[in-house]
């Protein structure tokens, strides 16, 4: 199969590739995927005053699916988690030319960002109701 | 060095150059029906493929009147399987096979078991892809007709004891057919010691032509019979009708006859590169894992997993490499290799396989470049991991509750 060149690009150039330590206050992680489906992708966001200045991933999976999780670093960087949260799986679809076989990378990567999102919203909850 | 490097010779291999010297003449001014009866056209052609049927017969120790034509591999698991179900329906309606044969084998099977009520046998393979024939004698009832074992395995290279499990077809009269079309040329093939009574091979596997292949009828002890799967002229005995692609015919029986001549030095010289492809990779790689059986395997092959690193990303990373991943990150059902899943293969290692495939034209500069290559994908895509990470960070991949998709 052919990769499109945004993917090819992504793969040999990866954007923000690298983790945040879990356990920082400000950070949120997204675990999604499974090994066994052959594909697991770890999303990380750093956020200040309710807005992502950072954004960091890892992944195990296909050209594809790296090429989805490093184009949500690039689009999460700047956004607020409102903005965040509005990422669908259908834009990173048409940015990257995904083929229907590969539209899976592209959930998993939205899938991602819900997962870092409710991850930091759970530590700031906990946050509030210790100091609280 | 030309780029890119082709390492992916179970799946086809190129034309040997004398082979295609001996096929050229066939296409233009010697391109006479073998059928024609009545002229010098048709007697030049029909000479040419009697000549090839003896050169192929010879590479696999049979009598040229036992060689069927076909279109290739897949026609001739499909004329044996079916030909042979269809001829001997009144004896019994049990097949014996495989879980690792190639799909040829065993959607064949299924479409009997669907169509024509057959019953099928799958059995298991161990976990470095061999058939037990003990499995196989247990497995035989009176109503079993076939026994339908493949000589070498396609993604792993494992062979299997096709010695032993001829000895039990013939001792409990039941008929062997073996796939065969991964081991004829690579390693010695003797119909009558190995007590095979239909085998499949094809020749754009040994350096010749796509479109044509055989299927190997044994004539005496027992004399076996198949029902023709097309109706047309009656060729190749009745078994199967259609005009014979002499120029394929003529290229087929060219690199039986390179084979039967060069297989020992080529086989010698394949294994030491593979040998040293393996050594080379995980001498520099931890957790890297053979696939299949580290002796009974062809010469040609390797199979590795590479943990925490998805197979199709790894391909992507060589590109200059033409290589097979048993990952299946492009079919739908995302379910990786059924080969290496049967051998107990966990889905995460089947995603992370590659195979490689070596062949004729192979050099050892090709080799060292692939190791190199090889070692860097890896190691770049592990930094990329979060498997690897976890991995490193201590955490036991399979206690993780993941969440399948």
């Amino acid at each position: 199969m052919a990769y499109s060149e945004k993917v090819v690009d992504h793969f040999n150039n990866p954007r923000n590739m690298g983790s945040f330590p879990k356990t920082d206050p400000d950070v949120g992680t997204g675990i999604v995927g499974a090994p066994e489906c052959g594909d697991v992708m770890k999303l990380q966001i750093k956020v200040q005053n309710d807005t992502i200045v950072d954004a960091k991933f890892k992944t195990f999976g296909c050209g594809s699916a790296i090429a989805s999780s490093s184009l949500a670093t690039e689009w999460l960087k700047g956004k607020t988690l409102e903005e965040a949260a509005k990422i669908k799986n259908t834009d990173i679809v048409q940015e990257l030319n995904l083929p229907p076989v590969k539209i899976h990378c592209s959930v998993l990567a939205e899938d991602a960002i819900k997962a870092a999102l409710a991850d930091y919203k759970k530590k700031t909850e906990g946050t509030s109701k210790t100091s609280a | 060095m030309k780029f890119p490097i082709y390492l992916d010779n179970h799946a086809t291999t190129p034309v040997d150059r004398r082979v295609l010297d001996a096929m050229l003449p066939y296409f233009t001014e010697k391109f006479g029906n073998a059928a024609s009866r009545n002229h010098s056209f048709g007697w030049e052609a029909e000479e040419a493929v009697e000549n090839a049927r003896k050169q192929i017969a010879k590479l696999i120790h049979a009598d040229p009147k036992e060689i069927v034509f076909t279109s290739g591999a897949t026609e001739s698991d499909n004329l044996a399987l079916k030909g042979v179900v269809e001829m001997y329906h009144e004896k019994g309606d049990h097949i014996i096979t495989s879980s690792t044969e190639h799909r040829a084998v065993l959607d064949t099977a299924k479409a009997l078991e669907a169509k024509r009520g057959v019953k099928v046998t799958y059995l298991p393979v161990d976990k470095q892809g061999l058939v037990n024939p003990d499995d196989v004698r247990n497995a035989i009832t009176d109503k079993t007709i076939l026994i339908s074992i493949m000589l070498a395995n396609n993604e792993i290279g494992t062979i299997n004891p096709i010695k032993e499990i001829g000895k039990i077809a013939k001792e409990k009269g039941v008929l062997f057919h073996c796939d065969a079309t991964q081991g004829v040329g690579k390693i010695p093939v003797d119909v009558q010691e190995m007590g095979i009574d239909l085998m499949s091979f094809s020749a754009h596997k040994i350096y010749g032509p796509k479109g044509v292949g055989a299927l190997y009828v044994r004539k005496k002890a027992p004399r076996v019979r198949i029902a023709a799967q097309m109706d047309g002229g009656g060729h190749e005995r009745g078994m199967r009708s259609g005009t014979l692609p002499v120029p394929l015919i003529v290229g087929f029986g060219k690199a039986c006859e390179l084979c039967e001549q060069e297989m020992a030095a080529e086989a010698s010289r394949l294994a030491t590169l593979r040998d040293r492809l393996y050594s080379g990779i995980v001498n520099a790689l931890e957790d890297v894992y053979l696939n299949g059986h580290p002796t009974q395997r062809l010469p040609h092959n390797l199979n590795l997993s590479f943990a925490y690193v998805e197979g199709e990303s790894l391909l992507m990373g060589m590109k200059e490499i033409a290589l097979s991943s048993g990952s299946a990150c492009t079919s739908a059902t995302l379910e990786p290799s059924y080969v290496l899943r049967a051998l107990g293969v966990g889905a995460d290692l089947a995603h992370s396989s590659i195979r490689f495939g070596l062949g004729r034209f192979n050099t050892e500069e090709e080799i060292e470049y692939t190791i190199k290559r090889v070692i860097e994908v890896v190691n770049k895509l592990r930094e990329m991991s979060p498997l690897y990470e976890m991995a490193k960070e201590g955490v036991d991949l399979k206690s993780v509750q993941w969440a399948v998709h």
